[in-house]
């Protein structure tokens, strides 16, 4: 339609320079992330993380090793070793004072105060050479200016997996959302069917106490549910938070499938009642199967809602290692480990792994049951 | 293990239970008023007005005790104490007015309503607009989606790190520290500078939100009937034009719906701030005070009064909504 006019490809320059913009704007916090839960912890406070690609370049200290290592050649002392002990990496200057750790060129020859002469080679090999016999009980400081390839570790995977506990809460959080999306989805599908499909007294209301229900925030339901959970013994469990987030859930579920199930087409339902099918059978050999597109669009809508959730889980789960689920757990983490960016990263792509995984894979019914599910 | 094996069950029992639920109380119905026999059709005409409500019971069960429920529950405990043992008139709602945190929260959530819905949905009609014009649009749109599928707390890292601060002198980690010390400024701590860090903050939940305004928006551009554009096109409009003039004023629905739909969500904000600042330095808003005092306070009757400003905040366009549907359904 554009194009009637002719290309105009200035236009088209622009637009697709818009495009590229504001996707590189909407991915880049993303991006940071991920890079940085590949770095250990003192590369991410060397460098920001869009440096991470390329070689770093950092002052260095190292300690030779002791006096009493020194091996006699040629009536020299010598002590060897390399900075890098066995790493990739390239030295592009060197010192023997931390005032000045870069003062002296690759391969030339540094003196020190005590008579010591130290050579570094770009490799990272150094020498310390003396004729007498070197005194004290460490050994020497060596000052470098390295340039260093990027490096990537899983390092920080396996640690936040296991000893910070965020396995336990992986495994927490599949407890808590698997149950939530699959129960409201037959209570919703029923009572949908009825709310599209069933003349009675009073329907309309319904209908319009669900959508009004949609938009009820959940601040006002915590404190008296929570009583009420307690009053009836469920406490801070599972059982409750499934229950909250089934109730919590249903309005969007049944307000979604009423309004595709009563998009179907008029003809298959009457002819099938006119077969004399119960409304019981055309729910469950008809509609059902038919609102597949809509069941998923919701599964998904209420996975990646009770996965992501926070409020709910801090308020009807406990705190304790068999309930904290993984929101929970990261919120924690962001307390104690505030500076612990190694740690914080990979928490949160683990955190946000699933739902990315689930959004990719089912991105077509999201954006279908974000088109129904937008009141119109 | 354990807590699989329940889980497992559970799904089992909510699903069979479902089922066994919805089967029986059929069978039970048809036995008690059989579609045969002397009465047959009067029988028929009281089963299939029972029926919708057999279908409807446990959803609306779950409904009134979940949503309905606690409504009023909220609206009576707050008239009552810390306790909610004593009756205390509206005391709650007295010392809310007066109290300095509560009208911050006020002032920020209106910050947050006016720039939010604004911004996201501003992003959302560029990022829909641009993307349906060009060959890769699908995959920008994925992208710019994206952030729709993150939890609120991994936003508030991926965003923390953005606005990390190193002091003057190291490395800045931050991107925006990094980008602000390049043009020469002195690295800032962003998230403790007043009025400022609201915008940041609420620049993480426009990063959300604008995948779903550039969805639904895209959708509603990709339905305006052609021949307007082709005659706009032909008078000689030139693209923007054609955009302003033609196409937004023909979705100016949509526009309204997505709108609303992020004043929602921008009134129930509350993990954003509560992990990313936890309403310090300026920046509390109504959910995390509501949470405040829900827990740390341990007061349901101010805790209740909160939550009863975010429902009448949220009113007005639950009521728009009801019409809205209301007229659809004649």
């Amino acid at each position: 339609m554009d194009n009637i006019v002719g290309t105009k490809s200035r236009l088209v320059w622009a637009v697709n320079l818009c495009a590229l913009v504001l996707v590189l704007l909407w991915t880049f916090p993303t991006f940071g992330l991920l890079v940085s839960s590949f770095r250990d912890r003192d590369q991410i406070s060397a460098s920001g993380w869009w440096k991470a690609m390329f070689p770093a370049e950092a002052s260095v200290q190292y300690r030779a090793a002791g006096p009493d290592t020194a091996v006699l050649k040629d009536e020299l002392y010598i002590i060897e070793g390399n900075i890098f002990e066995g790493g990739a990496g390239k030295v592009t200057a060197f010192g023997t004072s931390i005032r000045e750790p870069g003062a002296h060129v690759v391969g030339s020859n540094a003196e020190t105060r005590d008579g010591e002469v130290l050579t570094v080679a770009a490799n990272g090999d150094f020498k310390i050479t003396s004729p007498s016999v070197m005194e004290g009980t460490r050994g020497m400081r060596v000052f470098a200016t390295t340039v260093t390839p990027a490096r990537f570790t899983f390092e920080n995977y396996g640690r936040v997996l296991g000893a910070e506990g965020l396995g336990r809460a992986f495994l927490n959080t599949m407890t808590v959302s698997i149950p939530a999306t699959v129960i409201p989805i037959l209570v919703a599908a029923f009572a949908a069917y009825a709310l599209a499909w069933m003349e009675f007294p009073g329907r309309a209301l319904i209908v319009a106490a669900v959508v009004g229900l949609l938009v009820v925030p959940l601040q006002l339901a915590l404190i008296p549910l929570l009583k009420f959970h307690n009053d009836i013994g469920i406490g801070k469990s599972y059982i409750g938070i499934w229950l909250a987030h089934t109730g919590f859930g249903l309005p969007l579920a049944i307000y979604l499938l009423r309004n595709y199930m009563i998009g179907l087409p008029r003809e298959i339902i009457e002819s099938a009642r006119v077969d004399g099918a119960t409304d019981f059978q055309i729910f469950l050999k008809i509609i059902l199967p038919l609102s597949f597109p809509a069941l998923a669009s919701f599964a998904i809508f209420q996975f990646l809602w009770t996965w992501n959730d926070l409020l709910v889980a801090l308020v009807f789960l406990g705190n304790s290692a068999d309930q904290l689920v993984m929101t929970g757990q990261l919120k924690n983490l962001m307390g104690s480990r505030g500076g612990d960016w190694e740690i914080l990263a990979t928490s949160a792509f683990v955190t946000i792994a699933v739902p990315l995984v689930v959004f990719f894979a089912m991105q077509k019914y999201l954006v279908r049951g974000l088109l129904a599910g937008s009141v119109k | 293990m354990e807590q699989f094996v329940m889980a497992a069950v559970t799904i089992l029992i909510g699903v069979f239970g479902c089922i066994c639920y919805f089967f029986l109380s059929n069978i039970a119905l048809d036995r008690i008023y059989p579609a045969f026999g002397p009465n047959a059709g009067a029988n028929i005409n009281r089963a299939s007005q029972i029926r919708p409500w057999l279908f409807m019971f446990p959803a609306l069960a779950l409904l009134t005790v979940y949503l309905v429920y606690p409504v009023f529950v909220s609206i009576y405990l707050s008239f009552m104490d810390a306790e909610g043992d004593k009756f205390v008139g509206v005391s709650n709602y007295i010392w809310l007015i007066n109290d300095v945190k509560f009208r911050e929260s006020m002032f920020n959530n209106l910050l947050w309503l006016v720039f939010v819905p604004a911004a996201s949905t501003f992003f959302g009609l560029v990022a829909a607009a641009v993307t349906d014009r060009i060959r890769w649009g699908n995959f920008a749109k994925a992208m710019i989606f994206m952030p729709m599928a993150i939890s609120f707390v991994g936003a508030a890292v991926i965003w923390k790190l953005v606005y990390e601060y190193r002091p003057d002198g190291q490395e800045q980690i931050g991107i925006l520290n990094a980008i602000w010390t390049g043009m020469g400024g002195e690295a800032q701590t962003w998230l403790t500078s007043p009025v400022v860090n609201s915008f940041l903050l609420m620049i993480v939940l426009v990063w959300i939100q604008t995948g779903f305004a550039m969805v639904i928006l895209s959708a509603a551009l990709r339905g305006i009937p052609e021949e307007t554009i082709e005659a706009a096109i032909l008078d000689g409009a030139s693209p923007l034009q054609v955009f302003m003039q033609i196409k937004v004023p023909q979705i100016w629905g949509t526009i309204l719906v997505v709108w609303t739909t992020i004043t929602i969500t921008v009134l129930k904000v509350f993990d954003i701030v509560l992990t990313m600042t936890n309403g310090q330095w300026g920046t509390q808003v109504l959910a995390n005070l509501m949470f405040d005092w829900m827990f740390r306070g341990n007061d349901t009757g101010r805790a209740s009064t909160a939550a009863i400003i975010i429902m009448l905040m949220v009113t007005p366009i639950m009521i728009w909504n009801i019409r809205n549907a209301a007229r659809e359904a004649r």
